[in-house]
């Protein structure tokens, strides 16, 4: 895995006042991303502006495509030409993406797809905050495969997370995304931008053997795969069928006995080196508040006026949500009350932290449907309740 | 064709085909194999780096054509070869970026890319290999099957108007377009080696047999009916208006190559317009290597 610095021309260095969209795209190019195919959708369509503006000014190329099922399309391509690249959208044409994203964690490609979020089903709430995509992202393409996806919670985490996105795409070659939400991505605040020098990046696997000794889909020792660049004269295939390590179609449970596993377990093999979450007061806690995204800021005054209360209330964050931290969360269940979960849908986390308490702790989740956020005293009053 | 290979003469097509993958999916008779050999031809005749030619393929039966290719290929999803195969054109310019697949995946499912690639005049070359219906998944009606057709999801004969596919081509902004049928193996080629060498969005529709199902269904005989068929009916009419192409069922089959004009590209055009409004803080995109300027 060949580590780097980054390209100076794509990073901003200085302290900002951005929105999260913004701040994603800085992000992304700081990123090394230099290719953008999207589509304007509310409320993320500043992303594709700002790439729109900045990216000529700096070497690489912005498309606005006809529909989502494109811009997706387009970003896998671009990717298989050895550029990096990424995509934004909200619910409606994240929906229209899910085919693709399934193609992109078949052919195993990485790419970073950027959802903020607002209120579904359907066109729904396109001004207002929701956090319904949340299982969407993890299953929504059909048939099994993992996907990796973060939660920023402020603009300044937009740019961090963008970056590791792009690191976490290109070491595991597997779609990562950008699970942030209508007001993170409205929200204005400081955002700072280190010098390039300071931002590590890490570029996918190059194979660098004899040509014709290339197999597309033959696993290292980590179970990832080389890449190679379209156009480098190593006439590879590519195929979004079930195939073996040539990228031949193989039409057989064997060969997806091969495969799909190895999908899956690329990524279940390295959770504990892929997933972050910030956790206080965890060790006294008798209450855990466990949120994501804005969310996490909302549910901080109900766990400040629980604690002023002398209540024991700890808070663990998700910053990477997919893979679920499976580990903490059953270890944490084994000391504590409850878990509550706000959450600005109705009800999707809190399945995972239900599977993963096994019973040993009650699991109460506070639903929102979304046009909003919490009412920090509805998740206060879930503390006091899970206290009795 | 082992036989072949035994007594030491290869065919020259070989060296361009995935031989560990022969032999193809394809029936008898159809008419795909025969657009690959036009493929091949082209290349073989045009000075074109291989290396830097990718094919790009949806789904149905044409869109297996991506794996039989020994060439950077790619099998896509249905009805995305050309948005898949703007992103690899786009992200490396000096890639020669060909789309090959069927009517179904290019123009029904694939049409809103097909439409919007043609106007923008993306720098791709299309192949359509037309064969009038869904042929991977049994023989149903598609956005070309012309009217009265018999197919598995138009039992009574088919009653919706079909696209004119050149017509359709040339209103969006489609710079080459032509058409031949699967007999036209000489002229096919050397349309493809044109496309090759065009600058922007080129369009080669491919009329073939489709023996097995839409042939069988409408009772039109073998592949060498067909393409006799073919034979009978194809007039060669060179710059014809597109608008006078329709196809009815059995009937007159008018092909040769409708459009060619200059007209900048996408990237052409991003290229102009950037660098008249930013000036010096624009580094031209994509200059590097383009042997065609």
């Amino acid at each position: 895995m060949k580590k780097i610095t980054a390209d100076p021309k794509g990073v901003l260095t200085g302290v900002h006042y951005l929105d999260g969209d913004f701040a994603i795209a800085e992000g992304a190019l700081a990123a090394g991303c230099r290719f953008f195919a999207g589509y304007p959708i509310t409320p993320s369509t500043e992303v594709a502006e700002r790439f729109a503006e900045r990216i000529p000014l700096i070497g690489g190329v912005f498309i606005q495509m006809e529909d989502e099922l494109g811009s997706i399309a387009a970003v896998i391509g671009a990717s298989w030409a050895g550029v990096k690249a990424m995509t934004v959208t909200s619910g409606p044409g994240f929906s229209l993406m899910m085919e693709n994203i399934g193609l992109a964690a078949m052919m195993e490609v990485p790419c970073v797809i950027a959802n903020v979020q607002r209120g579904g089903p359907s066109t729904g709430l396109p001004t207002l905050p929701g956090q319904g995509d949340m299982m969407q992202v993890r299953w929504g393409s059909h048939g099994d495969y993992e996907i990796i996806a973060l939660s920023p919670n402020s603009p300044q985490e937009c740019f961090d997370l963008t970056i590791e996105a792009f690191n976490l795409s290109e070491m595991y070659r597997v779609p990562v995304f950008i699970m942030t939400d209508e007001c993170v991505g409205h929200m204005h605040e400081r955002v700072v931008i280190p010098p390039p020098e300071e931002i590590e990046l890490i570029e996918r696997k190059w194979y660098e053997g004899p040509k014709d000794k290339y197999l597309p889909y033959k696993p290292d020792k980590d179970m990832i795969p080389f890449m190679v660049k379209a156009g480098d004269g190593y006439r590879f295939h590519t195929t979004g069928l079930t195939h073996d390590e040539r990228g031949y179609p193989v039409i057989n449970a064997e060969c997806q006995n091969i495969l799909v596993p190895r999908l899956v377990e690329k990524i279940k093999k390295n959770a504990d080196k892929i997933i972050k979450f910030e956790e206080e007061e965890t060790d006294t806690a008798e209450v855990i508040v466990i949120s994501y995204g804005i969310t996490s800021r909302v549910a901080i005054k109900a766990v400040q006026e629980a604690r002023e209360k002398g209540m024991k209330v700890g808070t663990l964050r998700l910053i990477t949500v997919w893979p679920f931290p499976e580990k903490r969360v059953k270890e944490l269940a084994e000391k504590v009350k409850a878990f509550i979960v706000p959450e600005i849908n109705y009800g999707q986390i809190v399945l995972e932290v239900e599977r993963c308490a096994g019973g040993k702790a009650s699991v109460i989740g506070v639903p929102h449907c979304g046009g909003g956020v919490h009412d920090p005293d509805i998740i206060f009053n879930a503390i006091k309740e899970a206290l009795k | 064709m082992k036989k072949e290979v035994e007594s030491g003469e290869k065919n020259p097509i070989e060296s361009f085909l995935r031989m560990d993958r022969i032999p193809h999916i394809w029936c008898p008779g159809c008419g795909i194999g025969i657009v690959v050999t036009s493929f091949v031809d082209a290349l073989r005749k045009s000075d074109i780096d291989l290396d830097k030619v990718c094919v790009v393929s949806g789904i149905g039966c044409t869109g297996r054509v991506a794996g039989y290719l020994k060439l950077d290929s790619f099998h896509t999803t249905h009805g995305r070869a050309i948005p898949f195969a703007t992103g690899l054109k786009l992200a490396n310019p000096e890639l020669k970026v060909v789309v090959f697949s069927g009517d179904g995946d290019l123009i029904a499912i694939g049409g809103n890319h097909f439409i919007h690639a043609a106007r923008r005049n993306m720098d791709l070359v299309i192949i359509c290999v037309n064969n009038f219906n869904y042929a991977m998944t049994g023989g149903q009606l598609g956005p070309t099957t012309p009217l009265e057709a018999n197919l598995s999801t138009a039992p009574y004969g088919n009653f919706e108007y079909p696209f004119n596919l050149p017509y359709l081509a040339e209103a969006c902004g489609a710079t080459y377009v032509a058409r031949w049928t699967a007999l036209h193996l000489r002229r096919l080629s050397k349309s493809i080696q044109e496309a090759l060498s065009h600058k922007g969005f080129s369009f080669i529709e491919v009329i073939t047999p489709c023996v097995t199902l839409y042939a069988r269904r409408n009772r039109l005989g073998s592949g060498l009916n067909l393409l006799k068929y073919y034979h009978d009916n194809s007039e060669i009419q060179h710059g014809a208006d597109t608008k006078t192409l329709d196809i009815s069922f059995q009937g007159k089959l008018i092909v040769g190559k409708f459009v060619e004009k200059e007209k900048p590209t996408f990237l052409d055009a991003m290229n102009q317009r950037l660098s008249r409004v930013l000036g010096d803080k624009y580094q031209l995109y994509g200059r590097i290597n383009d042997d065609r300027d």
